[in-house]
């Protein structure tokens, strides 16, 4: 059944295979799901398949909270990604899983890594060898609607009792008392507890870690910050946890006012149908601001080894290269981990990304351990206050016991 | 609305007048069963609203627009995951029935020993709940490389004791003087099997075939775990993802949940009394 | 398959042929249980075994599994969330299916008799059991939103009523999950009623009728009573269903899993969270066991007290 016309194109395909493979790696990268942040990817992996003709890579992506186990399940099964990304926070878990391997420092010079990123990416650090590049780094700063701020005839705010004052002249109730468009977001399971650990504790005059990396906000600052956030829902009703599902749903659905969120959002919000601005988050009455930082790295993955790790390898440092964070910027808005590709004249002087690039200056980072469970810590501790009507400072000392314990099993 | 009385019901103990009970009965029949669909009434008059009258809530949308529809179905993904989901459900259907039939009439018909002993140990897997097979199977796909495949959403389910269990109770109801009789004539027992068995179990296997299908087509927890790329996702790990992706934009979330839903509504209403007939007839016998 | 030697020449008779009918049927029976067989040993008793193995060491994919005996237990057993989440599951099973089956048997009683348009109603019961969970709790999910956008909440407010937080409180949100769940169940139960229902001969309401009894009494002394078979399936089927509910509640809770707080977690879902975002494989396995035990337990506990009693 063979013809000798059938037999010639078989050979001929197979043999185009053959060469096809010979010339082509294929990479894989991994990353989370986030619309913006995959839309910037593809982009960046067109460019460099582009310039790269014998390389493709192929981008999987998984939901959020599924993402460290698939990873780790991909390296039992021995079929790991080849280039995957990682928030800095899960650094120690992924090393010591085996997962990633440190970059090659003759071809990541660490002389150029330190003068060229910021100083952020020395969390990308363990002994002597890097892990990782970041493409961006976020900070936070605080959303505002400009048309709900004119129609209510105000400045956004500058410092926590203004954050207050706006925040009651710009909600709006309806008959009963329920709120039709918050003051301001509350939704600790966005950033907001980013919020409270990195600014509020240490604006009311404490910390949230001390020097070894314990817990310190089971104190009168922590209290204090804790009742800050939960009297913006109790006391003053210009916010609802849950309102409109997320926090960030509010705020494109026009029915907040303020929302604080970071820089990956504004790829989201930048097709909100109204008008809005970016101000610092704000400081307390002292003058004393704080903000949060952090990354998401690009690592390779301790799996790829000859044709793939090279090709790896080139892979990460052109989604490390600066074109790359331009794009990056356009796309997701998330800010350039290259000093001089973010602090450039037209960065600093854009109202949207000033705002960022500032509070990137006086950012702290926090050293999470298990950023899913010490989130749900922060969680449940404004939810023990919101819906069950514990004490303030019950919540925080039990939301410290717990934290601690995490904090306690991870160093193990 | 008159409640006629067709008198010839089998509750021949029913052969009442109409009464004003019955109406009043008759009624409140009537607003509970709308009262059941109006979650999904809601979900179909939202799927036709705009983003901005998404808040207005009443139930017909002043101005009912497909654009929802053509944006959810014309990225590509819905209609993989319908692909999807509808070739994993045919498959483990055929899967089902055939293995299923086969292993409950070998239960029923055959004697050899060991069969109560087979028959009990297939029947106990019953008590095995799926949940606590999740992480071996899961384990055992990512070794043997079935991960992330249409044959690793499917081999959990391609035969089962609920199934089995169900063909076989059919099958003692088939006399065996019709098998006799194809045996003396010569065929061999697949073929008596094949051709002269399973024909006089049809309401069984329909009713096999439409709760296997209906299972595989709604089943979230096994493709949730298994599948890592959106290619690959059933229509609910699909809309599941979809919808928590699209955050605060309900009319699209209401939209995929109603692409979901619709095929299965059209084929019941299509086949309505067979697919009723098949859940009593489950149900009888379970 | 109809011969395995055929020594023609010798004329010797062919091996199959010597074998006697029973024996060659019993083969059949063989031949045709092969696969299955192979199929549910590796697909359903080994992966057991495998889990219970698993219960007992602490393998959590990185390191290799060491065994630690009953030391998965003993921590679940102090864990408070442990504790929790098994009464949530139970609350599911104690609210689920008594509820489900009352509010089912009252509308297959009547369902039944109903003549004009009875395949029109009898469908719009039905059709919530078609749909997918997964995308019904999203549905829910929004029906629950506060105002503005929340269906119930915006008829509550219109009505003068003060809006509730469904979800978003503690203790609202584990019945507002159960909701759809019974809600979607019970197109099934009153299917199967009906079906029950309509074994029952009309000779025996005809004897009652001529006895003299009225409806009342006929429903408690010869219904109900005839009805026990399908009751009891009906109980332990939807029981299973409601200890391992999971779609509705991953899905209208993805914010805050099982929360707030909890308040609806099931066991599925803290093994889920266990097993595929802490990658704690050993511990989920434990978890695992003990619903094992559970459903085993409560399965055999129902058919036990709803036996026949002679």
């Amino acid at each position: 059944m063979f013809t000798k016309a059938k037999l010639a194109g078989l050979a001929a395909g197979i043999s185009f295979l053959a060469l096809g493979s010979a010339q082509a790696v294929e990479i894989e990268y991994w990353q989370y799901v986030f619309d913006s942040r995959v839309q910037a990817m593809d982009k960046l992996i067109e460019n460099f398949e582009a310039a790269n003709p014998d390389i493709t890579v192929k981008q999987t992506t998984f939901p959020y909270a599924d993402y460290q186990t698939r990873v780790v399940a991909a390296k039992v099964a021995g079929q790991g990604p080849d280039v995957v990304q990682l928030f800095y926070g899960w650094l120690d878990q992924f090393v010591a899983g085996g997962l990633i391997q440190p970059l090659d420092p003759a071809v990541f010079p660490h002389a150029e890594i330190e003068s060229d990123f910021f100083s952020i990416v020395s969390a990308m650090k363990r002994g002597e060898d890097y892990y990782g590049l970041p493409t961006a780094v976020r900070s936070l700063a605080l959303f505002y609607n400009k048309a709900i701020f004119d129609e209510a005839g105000i400045e956004p705010p500058t410092t926590l009792d203004e954050l207050l004052a706006a925040a009651e002249a710009t909600t709006k109730r309806d008959g009963a008392g329920n709120i039709t468009s918050a003051g301001i977001t509350m939704d600790m399971a966005g950033q907001d507890h980013h919020w409270w650990r990195e600014n509020l504790v240490r604006q009311f005059g404490g910390e949230p870690y001390d020097a070894e990396g314990n817990v310190a906000y089971d104190s009168e600052a922590g209290a204090a910050g804790l009742k800050f956030y939960t009297d913006l829902q109790t006391e003053y009703n210009v916010g609802l946890q849950g309102f409109m599902d997320e926090g960030q749903a509010a705020f494109r659905a026009g029915l907040a006012a303020m929302t604080i969120d970071g820089t990956f959002r504004l790829g989201a919000f930048a097709s909100n149908p109204f008008e809005w601005g970016v101000v610092e988050l704000p400081a307390n009455a002292e003058g004393v601001k704080s903000n949060y930082s952090s990354y998401f790295a690009n690592a390779i993955g301790a799996t790829a080894e000859g044709e793939e790790l090279e090709a790896a390898q080139k892979f990460l440092a052109y989604i490390s290269s600066p074109e790359a964070m331009e794009i990056w910027l356009e796309t997701v808005g998330e800010l350039p981990a290259r000093r001089d590709v973010a602090l450039t004249e037209a960065n600093l002087a854009d109202p949207i990304l000033a705002p960022f690039l500032s509070g990137l200056e006086y950012a702290h980072t926090t050293q999470f351990y298990d950023e899913a469970g010490q989130r749900q810590v922060a969680i449940d501790m404004v939810n023990r206050v919101l819906l069950e009507g514990q004490s303030i400072e019950d919540s925080v000392a039990q939301a410290a016991e717990a934290e601690q314990a995490i904090i306690d099993a991870a160093r193990q | 609305m008159t409640a006629t009385t067709a008198s010839t019901t089998e509750l021949a103990a029913n052969r009442r007048d109409i009464r004003p009970g019955r109406i009043i009965t008759w009624t409140l029949l009537l607003i509970g069963g709308l009262i059941m669909v109006t979650p999904l009434l809601f979900m179909f008059s939202t799927s036709l609203k705009t983003a901005g009258q998404v808040y207005d809530l009443k139930l017909i949308p002043a101005a009912p627009t497909l654009d929802n529809y053509i944006k959810v179905l014309g990225d590509g993904r819905f209609m993989q995951w319908f692909l999807n989901s509808t070739f994993i459900a045919i498959t483990v259907t055929a899967s089902n029935v055939f293995f299923d039939s086969l292993v409950g009439y070998t239960l029923a018909k055959f004697e050899f020993r060991g069969r109560y002993f087979i028959f009990l140990a297939i029947l106990s897997t019953l008590m095995i709940p799926t949940e606590m097979l999740v992480i071996p199977w899961y384990l055992m796909s990512s070794q043997l490389g079935w991960l992330n495949s249409y044959w690793g959403i499917m081999f959990p389910g391609m035969m089962t004791a609920f199934g089995t269990f169900l063909m076989k109770q059919f099958f003692e109801g088939v006399p065996n003087d019709f098998l006799e009789a194809a045996r003396v004539d010569g065929l061999n027992e697949f073929t008596i099997w094949w051709k002269i068995a399973m024909p006089m179990v049809v309401p069984a296997i329909s009713a096999l075939a439409i709760f296997t299908f209906l299972g595989n087509w709604t089943a979230f927890f096994w493709p949730l775990i298994v599948t890592t790329s959106k290619e690959l996702y059933t229509l609910p790990v699909g809309i599941s993802s979809f919808s928590a992706e699209a955050s605060i934009q309900w009319e699209l979330i209401m939209t995929g949940a109603a692409i979901g839903t619709i095929p299965t509504l059209l084929v019941f209403l299509a086949l309505q009394r067979f697919i009723v007939r098949g859940v009593m007839l489950a149900g009888l016998k379970g | 398959m109809a011969s395995v030697h055929a020594y023609q020449q010798t004329g010797r008779v062919r091996f199959w042929d010597r074998l006697n009918i029973s024996t060659k049927r019993v083969i059949w029976a063989w031949t045709f249980l092969a696969l299955p067989i192979l199929f549910y040993a590796g697909i359903r008793f080994y992966p057991t075994f495998q889990a219970f193995w698993l219960s007992l060491t602490n393998w959590d994919l990185l390191r290799p599994a060491q065994f630690i005996g009953l030391a998965n237990y003993q921590k679940m057993f102090v864990d408070p969330v442990f504790w929790k989440v098994f009464q949530n599951t139970f609350l599911y099973l104690l609210v689920g299916t008594p509820l489900s089956l009352l509010i089912s048997f009252v509308i297959a009683y009547y369902l039944d008799r109903v003549r004009f348009m009875h395949g029109f109603i009898r469908a719009l019961y039905f059709l919530p059991f078609l749909t997918t969970a997964a995308a019904m709790g999203w549905v829910w999910r929004w029906f629950y939103q506060p105002v503005p956008i929340g269906v119930i909440n915006g008829l509550l407010s219109s009505i003068g009523i003060e809006q509730q937080p469904f979800l978003r409180s503690t203790t609202q949100a584990l019945p507002s999950v159960l909701v759809p769940a019974i809600w979607a169940g019970l197109g099934f139960q009153i299917i199967i009623f009906m079906a029950g229902l309509r074994a029952i001969p009309g000779t025996f309401y005809e004897a009652a009728r001529i006895d003299g009894l009225g409806d009342w009494a006929i429903l408690r002394k010869i219904t109900i009573p005839l009805l026990k078979p399908t009751t009891v399936f009906l109980v332990v089927f939807s029981s299973i269903g409601f200890l391992r509910i999971f779609d509705q509640v991953y899905n209208m809770t993805t914010n805050d899993p099982g929360g707030p707080l909890n308040a609806t977690k099931p066991l599925v879902l803290m093994i889920y969270q266990t097993a595929f975002s802490s990658y704690q494989m050993g511990y989920a396995a434990a978890q695992t066991v003990v619903l094992f035990t559970i459903l085993l337990i409560v399965s055999l506990l129902q058919l036990y007290v709803l036996r026949e009693k002679k």
